[in-house]
């Protein structure tokens, strides 16, 4: 008699074929985040493009050489964030605490730079649809950058307490992963906004 | 291609080349506004051709482990989905089990979409596959032929793969749509199998739109 081997209990999960939970949850970051970004992008071209806007609109311009400045403060952490990854992975933990302190420190510098810079750049995101578009692109990047800083903070605390090995450092290479993402973006949205 | 966010050193890479990306642009069309657009072009048309050509097949997997059957026993796995209730499948696995002492086991794989898929929701699949299932085991059985089954991977060559693992076939028996309207065929399921799986696979054809199969 023919019969049908799971139907007393509920089939066995088949892993095999699944994406990895880590590897998914990554995925579906990167989706939200191009979706998040894109969005944003999209109002900066129709604004910039399709309605003619002129960028930046008279009689304000944009700190071109302040947010520069900025980006290689940003890109730097980004050195300093590598360098602390593969110091942990040599079992080097000076060179993890420094790596993570730098990063932070620079990541800091970064914001509290973004924060003066809003304070005196004359307009505001009431003032039109330019201001509206700067601060909206500027201030999402900002808002990633705040919450790479917490994850730069906790990661920096745990080093300095002894946390992460040679073996054993994930609470490191995730918040790396992000805040290379965070300083991709920012070189994005510092050639649309700022140079081009 | 590699995920950039997979690890913290392929996300700095990729931080890296987006900074030359980035660069490059900015400063070409500081000088010009024309310059920056064909250095927009020209880098992007590079970035799609070097990432086109950097992509490779995944190496072959190599052939599953079977295990042998009991002496005097035959054993065939068949696999097939929505051709499952087909005449000429039908007929093959009642031609193959006519000698004597033979095991059968159906296997349906559970067809999902990529997006069901990525999001591990699967459920749906699995009961559509078992409804398939059920139906096949039951014309099977009025055809006196005894069979076993079970819901298979998505993917075929998985399922097959999990199969041969557990029920150790001696004969495969892969059942597909006509050329044309076969997905599997356009995969290459059937070819691919004949090189991954160390048993002989017959491959039979059901034209559902066929009303005399």
């Amino acid at each position: 008699m023919a019969t049908v081997d799971h139907a007393a209990h509920p089939p066995v999960a088949n892993q095999s074929s699944r994406v990895d939970a880590r590897t998914l949850g990554m995925f579906l970051f990167i989706a939200s985040e191009i979706m998040l970004f894109g969005s944003f992008f999209t109002i900066y071209f129709f604004v910039r493009v399709s309605a003619g806007t002129p960028w930046p609109t008279p009689p304000y311009h944009l700190p071109v050489f302040v947010a520069g400045m900025n980006t290689i403060i940003l890109v730097t952490s980004s050195f300093t964030m590598h360098w602390a990854l593969q110091a942990i992975k040599r079992g080097n933990r000076s060179g993890l605490k420094a790596g993570l302190s730098l990063t932070f420190l620079l990541g800091l510098t970064f914001l509290l730079t973004q924060i003066l810079e809003y304070s005196r750049i004359g307009f505001t995101p009431h003032t039109n649809a330019f201001g509206s578009v700067f601060f909206g692109l500027t201030g999402l990047h900002g808002a990633h950058v705040f919450v790479g800083l917490t994850l730069l903070a906790f990661a920096t605390i745990r080093a300095f307490r002894g946390h992460y090995s040679e073996e054993e450092h994930l609470g490191v290479e995730i918040p790396g992963i992000y805040w290379h993402f965070v300083d991709v973006m920012w070189i994005v949205v510092y050639t649309t906004v700022y140079i081009l | 291609m590699t995920n950039p966010l997979r690890s913290e050193g392929e996300a700095f890479r990729f931080l890296l080349g987006t900074l030359v990306y980035f660069a490059a642009i900015a400063i070409a069309g500081v000088i010009n506004e024309w310059a920056g657009l064909v250095v927009f072009i020209v880098l992007t048309v590079g970035v799609v051709w070097w990432w086109w050509r950097s992509r490779t097949p995944a190496p072959p997997a190599p052939a599953a482990a079977v295990r042998q059957s009991p002496e005097g026993e035959r054993r065939i796995l068949v696999v097939a989905n929505e051709t499952v209730g087909g005449e000429p499948l039908l007929e093959q696995i009642r031609q193959l089990a006519a000698d004597g002492h033979t095991r059968v086991l159906v296997v349906s794989p559970a067809l999902n979409t990529p997006l069901r898929h990525l999001a591990s929701d699967e459920d749906p699949a699995r009961a559509q596959a078992r409804e398939r299932l059920d139906r096949s085991l039951a014309e099977l059985e009025r055809n006196g032929v005894q069979a076993s089954g079970e819901v298979g991977d998505g993917d075929p060559l998985q399922a097959i793969e999990d199969a041969l693992r557990t029920f150790g076939a001696d004969e495969i028996v892969i059942s597909t749509h006509p050329e044309g309207r076969s997905n599997w065929l356009e995969r290459g399921v059937v070819s691919s199998a004949r090189e991954r799986f160390a048993v002989p696979i017959h491959h039979v054809v059901v034209d559902l739109g066929d009303r005399s199969s």
